[in-house]
């Protein structure tokens, strides 16, 4: 069974992003990138299941700029076989990049498709729910534990009150949340490996999908700032205090 | 037109994300129909109907439904959604695991977690964790949206709308509910609660929260938790606030032993009135917070629960 790994590459999560003067949006200028978070999280899935002889091949894909190249070359020095950069420039909107990888999907009949629940750019928490219902495969978003079985794949998700488990027939979309596993650092012999793993390179139009966007982004603004309040010293002035606002 | 809202509930009770969100979808697109999948919910469809500005209740009631699997409830409210012209459900782990789904098969984007609708076109939603707020317009289609409920309040329950059942849509049949583990709690749910107690790695042990829970108790409050007190073990998963927990915004949130890293602040931010507990006197808590207190936990909240029982 072939894995694929759909992976963004984002603005790194230790950055802290800056809105662009002119509220276009964020200023990506000159600012560390790295593999989504929860990509990496998939990718380590992915390798841990061809590990354990359950996938055959890990296919990892990016769709974004030329330099998406370096995240691919992250995936396949965690473990990854191959990798395909399909190149463009500019915003995708998470539906758009459903439709490329449902077209990537029917090339490559991937048995399973792992990604992060969402990209930390964003926020949006769709791409993987769009590509199951585009593909009509059932979907484990949110997963903390996956495990294939057969024909099946069992995924425990991290639903609001606690755990939900469901069984989810093959082939199958899988979201990872935080507490999947903790992805391992590439060692220097394999990231030395990776520079000679195949990266194909596609463009958008290969997969006869229009990339424009739908919604309109009229704004990005920064937040509205907290002003830190008073000092209290003791817990008898608190309680005081919060009586005072009427809130307890 | 109109717009339709998914119910979250757990086959017995309405949640209050659902109210919330008819909020936000009065201001969409009204009158609002209200969709009730389920189990023997018809309790549910019930309290639903009394939330004011809902014109129908459409009640579904099906064993493949209990569960709210995405699979047979996204081919529920695509049977249904001609007539809308907005879908919304709270961004909760049920909503955000089915509207994507109907929105790829309308072939429609999706605005996902908005924070206000300034137009019934435009809507403001975080970005980059809340670090930055996005206004988007959406036009011309079908809006299909996930409401960050603690940004709405909900309408009064004064409401008397009809409970029509609809028929149930075909199940895929490609997925299997296999089992739950719901931590079961008398507290208030955390994303509703109008106080929340929250508890860092400064608790030191899973032990240590009592002292917190003890407090929880005393008010009426919810029990949340930092990553860190998260990953330590300290508490369930279920309990996390910040950017990839729970997103909370009550009117009271007392952060304890919890340095406020900006994952955390992401997901306490908008509450009213934030108190910090923290012997940590540069903390980045204390830069949010409204009232802070700089003192060691183990004395302080021993003394703060006494002064509560203190007329």
């Amino acid at each position: 069974m072939k894995v694929l790994v759909p992976l963004k590459r984002v603005i790194d999560f230790n950055v802290a992003v800056r809105v662009k003067t002119d509220r276009t949006g964020v200023d990506l200028a000159n600012v560390k990138m790295a593999i989504n978070p929860f990509d990496e999280i998939a990718v380590e899935e992915a390798v841990r299941l061809k590990e354990k002889g359950q996938a055959a091949e890990v296919i990892a894909v990016s769709i974004g700029p030329q330099g998406a190249q370096e995240t691919l070359r992250t995936a396949l020095a965690m473990g990854a076989d191959r990798a395909i950069l399909v190149k463009h420039d500019g915003e995708l909107e998470p539906l758009t990049v459903a439709k490329i990888l449902k077209a990537v999907c029917a090339e490559e009949q991937p048995g399973l498709v792992i990604l992060g629940k969402q990209a930390i750019d964003d926020d949006c928490n769709q791409t993987g729910q769009m590509l199951a219902a585009l593909l009509g495969w059932p979907q484990g978003t949110f997963a903390a534990k996956v495990e294939i079985a057969g024909e099946a794949v069992t995924v425990t998700r991290e639903v609001d009150g606690g755990l939900q488990t469901v069984a989810l027939k093959l082939p199958a979309v899988v979201t990872t949340d935080l507490r999947l596993n903790e992805p391992r650092y590439a060692s220097l012999p394999n990231i030395m490996k990776a520079r000679k793993k195949p990266i194909a390179e596609k463009s958008v139009s290969d997969y006869g999908v229009d990339p424009s966007p739908r919604l309109k982004v009229l704004e990005v603004r920064e937040p509205e700032k907290r002003r830190a309040g008073a000092k209290v010293g003791s817990p008898a002035e608190l309680v005081a205090r919060l009586r005072e606002r009427g809130v307890i | 037109m109109a717009s339709l809202v998914l119910a979250e509930h757990n086959n017995r009770a309405l949640d209050e994300a659902t109210a919330k969100t008819v909020g936000a979808a009065l201001k969409v697109s009204a009158p609002v129909h209200v969709l009730v999948a389920g189990a023997d919910c018809r309790n549910v469809a019930v309290e639903a109907a009394r939330i004011s500005g809902v014109e129908k209740v459409l009640l579904a009631e099906e064993a493949r439904y209990a569960n709210f699997l995405a699979e047979p409830v996204a081919e529920l409210v695509l049977s249904l959604a001609a007539p809308y012209d907005a879908i919304l459900a709270p961004a909760t782990a049920n909503g955000k695991n089915v509207i994507p789904r109907v929105a790829a098969r309308l072939d429609v984007p999706q605005i996902s977690e908005i924070l206000s609708v300034e137009s019934p076109d435009v809507f403001r939603r975080p970005i980059y964790a809340g670090n930055a707020i996005q206004t988007v317009e959406a036009k011309g289609f079908k809006k299909m949206i996930t409401v960050r409920v603690a940004a709405f309040s909900g309408p009064e329950r004064d409401g008397n709308a009809t409970i029509e059942p609809v028929p149930s849509a075909s199940d895929p049949g490609v997925s299997r509910f296999v089992a739950e583990n719901l931590s079961r709690s008398e507290r208030p749910e955390l994303t509703g609660a109008r106080i929340v107690i929250s508890g860092g790695r400064g608790l030191q042990s899973k032990d240590n929260f009592i002292l917190i829970e003890r407090i929880a108790d005393k008010l009426g409050a919810a029990v949340g938790a930092s990553r860190a007190a998260v990953d330590a073990g300290f508490v369930p998963n279920d309990r996390q606030v910040g950017q990839t927990g729970k997103i909370v915004a009550p009117e009271l949130y007392i952060a304890v032993g919890i340095s406020g890293a900006i994952q955390h602040l992401a997901g306490m931010k908008d509450s009213k009135i934030i108190v910090a507990i923290n012997k940590d006197e540069g903390a980045p808590i204390f830069g949010v917070a409204d009232y802070g207190l700089v003192a060691d936990l183990f004395e302080a909240l021993p003394e703060f629960e006494k002064a509560l029982d203190q007329k």
